[in-house]
């Protein structure tokens, strides 16, 4: 046999002692992708993610269809974010454009981006909640992310794959009543979320199981070019939406939320903390907003941009998600470049799993904050 | 958040409540008629008034009183039924079942779900006959490598186990099926013998994930035992005998809980510990070793291992019950036998039956059965309830859990008890 097999599948020995473990891609505790873990006892050696079974050719395809018809499938790698996903490229194609978005279609974009980092992270906190063995909070989260899904769903015609932004402003105008509506029910979701420190953060159980376990120094966290949750949980005081304010961000009081620890336990914590902190910003964005004018500018068919290159970011729920579009005078991009925050999560995962124990695996894993699609691509 | 559930309406109920007997007297008549026949034919036929009781003979004459009751009585005292139906399998096994699908509703309530809804038309009561109706009728898959006996005997074993465990167990004077004099020791003979199955059916199946829940399980169970023997000597110093009746009987005036809490709490954890239940359901761990050393089974394999597990835990719970909250002891609710029928025979209209071999059971096992159920549902209700609460610990968590706190608090409980024994509180001449 002269072909090297890939890793995971070699059959020669290494040591008795290490037993290689394929977690994933069918496993209940991987998500769309693989890790090799090799084990000693119950003490990880080393741990190789292998992500790339999602892979769709995202930007690739963008390539071959005009600024608007890219909308609806640049949002497909994480569809629980999708409107966060299509922000840097929608700032990224007005400014290629040269499109002035209204007032009050600034708003609403940062209305339907707090909800969706709502539908994103309760998501992300319920599948936390099951990988720990936590079954309510499991239920719990997909149970109130009902109430998100249903305010953007009002907002934007459907649950999930919104479609909502485009360049020069959202889609179509907020409906009636929204903003009695909306209030009411993020008022509800603060007191539901509030719920959770008793039954999770507050758990006993919880707080001895991921306190101390794969932690992530402040240092390590900057020289491995973590961001968003994972890297605020190490103390550093980053958040897009305050150091470079996009659209109206730099009008509304965004408080950032920094723990010191960066273990696994204030990595789960953080995203917790943001989401009562999207309440905050979605009552102060409700009164500030004009109750009345246009939220859309009207764009000539195929409309085309000059030569330039332009790169806009973020803050979405995994971190800072930045776009890199090339234009070369013509109605489709030359190229789009979307950088995620849940590669850049991933690329500390060997590094925190080493030395760990087995069953510390999902409580790191997840707490990276990392979707295996958004990876992809 | 819209729950898609019909509205109540009592003509609906009712009518699903008649399906549902319908359908009960179908299979009782197409299933139960010869089953009785079965039974018949294999226990010892009984002789009443001189003539010998054939399965025929027995068949006509359980619809007339006069000699249905008899041989009713006769069967209710024959070992077959002890064995099969009532302190036995049958009555562990409907508890189990009754276990399974409150844990279900119990947990969806607690999570604001619904759980089993449409099977069985009300509040999905026979959502557990359909899952053992799928799991009958799906494939049994054997990895290729597995050690092929082993692998098909563990899980039979393992509900062997669990169903000795069970004619351990004293529901109600005088009702055991096996009434031994070193019953405890038993008991602990018997759990001894469950990390054995365990790590032979993960071993069999020659696979990585179940080999790791089942080395995982090894590690749980034999470091739970020894805590949880330790926590039931506090109980036999007081009591001087390892018979479990006899232990029930000297908890008529105190439960042993009043006295040994420590001991009960230690029991308890280990309890938890030994069943694999969450927060301890570590050779189960989804997230990390996809079912452990359940990962191999498939079909009515899995069911075997998930029946012997619900049987061992209503034995379990049953231990508790029987070791500190006085087992069948309880006040007297049941009503007496009325003696006017047995002495004047039943009354329908014009007709008086006189019915010999009334009553056929005494007022004491009714009333004994009646509280050591309800105690062992309101144990079993505390071991379900931490599944939705807690979340799963490590395992060097659960190790030093067992051996550096619940080891000390087990030896500070048989203090306890030699304390109480020698102050002269409990014991001879004592309380009890």
């Amino acid at each position: 046999m002269t072909a090297r097999l890939p890793p995971g599948l070699q059959l020669e020995k290494v040591d008795d002692r290490i037993m290689t473990l394929n977690v994933g891609p069918q496993h209940p505790g991987s998500g769309h992708m693989r890790l090799i873990i090799k084990v000693d006892g119950d003490l990880i050696v080393s741990c190789d993610p292998d992500p790339g079974y999602v892979h769709r050719g995202e930007e690739k395809m963008a390539e071959y269809r005009n600024y608007i018809t890219n909308i609806p499938h640049l949002e497909r790698p994480v569809i629980h974010d999708s409107c966060n996903i299509l922000y840097p490229y929608c700032l990224g194609v007005e400014e290629l454009l040269g499109l002035e978005v209204s007032e009050r279609a600034k708003y609403v974009r940062v209305i339907a981006s707090e909800l969706n980092r709502f539908t994103y992270t309760l998501y992300w906190l319920g599948i936390y909640g099951i990988f720990l063995g936590h079954s309510t909070m499991f239920m719990w989260p997909m149970g109130d992310r009902e109430f998100a899904i249903d305010l953007l769903e009002k907002l934007t015609g459907a649950r999930v794959t919104h479609s909502y932004f485009v360049p020069g402003g959202v889609r179509n105008d907020i409906p009636a009543n929204f903003e009695d509506v909306c209030l009411r029910q993020i008022n509800y979701l603060e007191k539901r979320l509030k719920t959770y420190a008793d039954i999770f953060y507050d758990n006993p159980i919880l707080i001895a199981r991921t306190e101390k376990t794969g932690v992530l120094s402040r240092e390590d966290a900057i020289r491995l070019g973590t961001t968003g949750t994972v890297l605020r949980a190490s103390g550093v005081d980053y958040d897009v939406r305050t150091k470079e304010p996009y659209d109206v961000y730099d009008e509304l009081d965004v408080h950032t939320n920094v723990l010191k620890n960066g273990d696994s336990y204030d990595r789960s914590k953080t995203p917790w903390l943001d989401m009562l902190e999207s309440c905050n910003i979605i009552r102060q964005a409700l009164e500030k907003m004009p109750k009345s004018g246009s939220v859309r500018v009207k764009l000539k068919p195929n409309p085309k941009g000059g030569n330039d290159e332009v790169y806009k970011r973020v803050e979405s729920g995994r971190g800072s998600l930045g776009a890199y579009i090339v234009s070369r005078s013509k109605p489709e991009p030359y190229r789009v470049k979307l950088s995620v925050g849940s590669f850049r999560n991933l690329i500390c995962m060997p590094y925190l799993l080493k030395g760990e124990k087995l069953g510390n695996m999902p409580a790191v894993y997840w707490s990276l904050n990392y979707w295996p699609v958004e990876a992809d691509r | 958040m819209s729950v898609i559930a019909p509205k109540f309406r009592l003509g609906y109920f009712l009518k699903s409540l008649t399906d549902n007997i319908f359908w009960i007297i179908v299979l009782l008549t197409l299933v139960g008629i010869p089953v009785i026949m079965i039974v018949l034919f294999f226990i010892d036929l009984p002789v009443l008034d001189g003539t010998l009781v054939t399965p025929f003979l027995a068949f006509t004459m359980i619809f007339h009183p006069e000699t249905g009751v008899p041989l009713v009585k006769s069967l209710l005292y024959s070992d077959f039924f002890r064995i099969a139906a009532f302190p036995g399998f049958g009555f562990a096994a409907l508890l189990a079942a009754g276990t399974i699908f409150a844990e279900r509703k119990l947990l969806a309530k607690l999570q604001l779900r619904v759980g089993p809804f449409y099977c069985g038309k009300f509040e999905g009561i026979l959502q557990l006959m359909a899952d053992g109706l799928k799991l009958i009728s799906k494939e049994i898959i054997i990895p290729a490598k597995a050690d092929k006996p082993i692998f098909w005997t563990a899980p039979v074993l393992f509900v062997a186990t669990a169903a000795a465990f069970v004619s351990l167990i004293p529901v109600a004077p005088g009702w055991v099926v096996a009434d031994l004099d070193v019953g405890l020791l038993a008991v602990f003979a018997i759990i001894g013998f469950f990390p054995i199955i365990t790590i032979l059916s993960a071993w069999s199946a020659n696979s990585k994930f179940p080999f790791i829940g089942g080395i995982r399980a090894l590690h749980q169970m034999v470091s739970f035992e020894i805590p949880l023997i330790l926590s039931l000597l506090g109980v036999v110093i007081l009591t001087g005998t390892l018979n479990l009746s006899e232990i029930v009987e000297s908890q008529s005036n105190y439960w042993f809980i009043a006295f040994l809490p420590i001991g009960a709490i230690v029991f308890f954890i280990s309890m938890l510990a030994e069943l694999e239940r969450i927060p301890f359901d570590l050779p189960e761990a989804e997230s990390e070793i996809v079912a452990g050393w359940l990962t191999e089974f498939s079909g009515m394999i899995y069911g075997l291992v998930q029946l012997g597990s619900y049987l061992k835990l209503y034995a379990f719970a049953a231990l508790f019950v029987v070791l500190f909250l006085g087992g069948w002891q309880g006040p007297m609710v049941v009503p007496p036998f009325p003696a006017e029928i047995i002495t004047h025979g039943i009354e329908a209209g014009p007709i008086t039956v006189q019915v010999p071999g009334l009553p056929i059971t005494t007022q004491e096992m009714l009333n004994g059965t009646l509280w050591f159920t309800l105690k062992t549902v309101a144990v079993i209700f505390f071991i379900l309830i931490p599944r939705g609460v807690f979340p799963r610990i490590r395992i060097d968590m659960l190790l030093s859990i067992g051996w550096n706190k619940l080891i000390a608090l087990a030896f500070i409980n048989i203090f306890i008890a030699l304390g109480l024994l020698y102050a002269g509180v409990l014991g001879p001449g004592g309380l009890l």
